[in-house]
């Protein structure tokens, strides 16, 4: 055997890697540019809205309200430990509006955006629409990707903030009903405690992870190999690049936010 | 006016093209025939840059297509997909007027809806598919829809993969004399694949022949007959004996 395959292996996937990056870099740079540059599609960007952002809602407000009331069941039970029960609701809002609510929400967000987008567009790919948009005189990127691309950046920070305020609504359900929390007091805490950049912060994430996710669902969708099994790897590979992207970026923007 | 010269194409090591020549005078109909799987769609798609050849030039009124701004060059195309590649996600009329609904032909929707209802009737579609969705037609309907699409705006260039693949004979003739009096009528340069002889006949003013690569025979309609290229009579005599192999 050539004792340089193993080597020559881990150079090939090296290249491959350096190549997929860059081609990613390219696509996000021309995706920028097309939002910015006209022509607009005001129609594509209403629908991406409501596909995106409203169809979204009871996902992520599932979602919010179950860890919301999870949380201050942990909460309580850990801060009962030295006697801080009384810390709950501060707790509660500080784990739901900086992390909680925009990373679980991103997630569910992504689960169900990235992969719808992956495969309608990959399905236009296979089925040579795509090509039939450059022959009506119509770029793609603009007229698909440009608009997703905005629609989630725009309404995934709302889903968050909406995401928080249920997920917080979880937390005083527990609290007040299982924990015996004074139903005034826990909002008081609630509110006086919170500042606004903890809600801030986790509204830019909301943004950052919008953005992420309709970039991989139209990156992996426009790259959609042929076939229905290409579909299905593009859209198995949206998903997944979309969650590990929210989670590393998540930690890169906490520690911007809030580190030192 | 339409010419290529030595284009090539591969696909990894498959070469689907080595060199083909052609030209397509203005306001002609060439019919492109040859085997299936022989490369007549990747020739389609490499003068409209949705595939880019490994090398050759092709030149569109002179033009080489590189070069050409895409906007405005392909804004004088029209291309009917083999598989008709409607968009789904809207309406038969929708999918119709699309160049009508955006871009520098935008007019009003109403005014949209009647032309595209207006070219629906022309491919032998009732005013009543307009509002339905391609997924509810038939094949052969939604064929005759991409055809409208395609002719909608009027273009200059017009390209046809396999209009009538999938229709019945009364329809395959309503879409042959359509194309001719497209050609005819509207001065438009037309390049349709088809294997369907009769179609040939009725449509073309030249035929090419696409075999292993390169076009093989290329003359008027009229010339076709007579011609004496062994791979041209099998073909357009349907046999299984002959030069070309029926596995490939
Ligand atoms: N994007 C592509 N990637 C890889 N191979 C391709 C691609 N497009 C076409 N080919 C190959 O090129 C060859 C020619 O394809 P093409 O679609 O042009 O055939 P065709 O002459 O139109 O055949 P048919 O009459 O069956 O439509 C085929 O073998 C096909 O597998
Ligand atoms: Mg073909």
């Amino acid at each position: 055997m050539d004792v340089t395959a193993p080597v020559a292996s881990i150079g090939r996937s090296t290249l491959r890697t350096i190549a997929a990056l860059g081609r990613l870099s390219i696509f996000t740079g021309q995706t920028l540019r097309h939002i910015l540059l006209p022509p607009y599609y005001p129609r594509e960007f209403w629908h991406a809205v409501i596909a995106i952002g409203w169809l979204s809602l009871p996902v992520v407000g599932m979602t919010a309200v179950f860890t919301g009331a999870a949380l201050a069941l942990q909460i309580y039970a850990g801060s009962n430990r030295f006697g801080a029960e009384s810390v709950v609701p501060q707790i509660v809002a500080i784990g739901m509006t900086r992390e909680l609510g925009p990373v679980l929400g991103g997630l569910m967000v992504a689960a169900r955006v990235a992969s719808s987008i992956a495969a309608e567009i990959g399905t236009m790919k296979v089925t040579e629409q795509i090509d039939a948009l450059v022959t009506l005189s119509t770029n793609p990127m603009k007229y698909l990707t440009a608009p997703r691309v905005l629609a989630a950046t725009l309404t995934v920070p709302v889903l968050v903030g909406v995401g928080d305020v249920i997920g917080i609504m979880g937390g005083y359900l527990v609290g007040t009903s299982r924990l015996g929390f004074n139903e005034a007091a826990y909002l008081k805490n609630t509110f006086d405690f919170l500042q606004f950049w903890d809600v801030g912060s986790g509204l830019v994430k909301g943004a950052a992870f919008g953005f992420l996710i309709a970039l991989m669902g139209c990156y992996f969708g426009m790259h959609s190999g042929r076939g229905a099994q290409g579909v299905g790897a593009a859209v198995k590979s949206a998903v997944v690049a979309a969650s590990v992207l929210i989670l590393a970026s998540n930690y890169l923007l906490t520690e911007a936010f809030f580190g030192s | 006016m339409i010419e290529l010269r030595g284009v090539s194409k591969s696909f990894g090591d498959f070469a689907v093209l080595r060199g083909v020549d052609l030209v397509i005078p203005k306001g002609k109909s060439m019919v492109i025939i040859g085997g299936s799987g022989t490369g007549k769609s990747v020739t389609l798609k490499s003068v409209l840059g949705l595939i880019k050849p490994d090398s050759g030039t092709i030149l569109v009124n002179g033009e080489d297509v590189e070069q050409a701004h895409r906007d405005t060059f392909l804004s004088h195309f029209g291309m009917l997909f083999q598989g008709g590649a409607l968009f789904d996600s809207m309406t038969v009329w929708e999918n119709v007027a699309f160049r009508l609904l955006r871009g520098s032909l935008k007019r009003p929707r109403g005014e949209a809806r009647e032309i595209a209802i207006d070219k629906l009737r022309r491919v032998g579609l009732r005013a009543k598919v307009a509002d339905q969705y391609p997924g509810e037609l038939s094949g052969g309907m939604q064929k005759r829809v991409g055809l409208a699409r395609a002719i909608a705006a009027e273009p200059q260039i017009i390209f046809f993969d396999e209009p009538t693949t999938g229709l019945d004979p009364i329809m395959s003739g309503v879409i042959n004399d359509l194309i001719r009096e497209i050609v005819v009528e509207m001065g438009a340069t037309a390049m349709t694949i088809t294997h369907d002889m009769t179609s040939v006949r009725a449509i073309a003013d030249k035929v090419a022949m696409l075999h292993d690569g390169v076009i093989q025979w290329t003359g008027p309609v009229g010339d076709m007959d007579a011609a004496d290229d062994p791979y041209l009579r099998q073909f357009i005599t349907g046999s299984a004996e002959g030069p070309i192999e029926a596995v490939r």
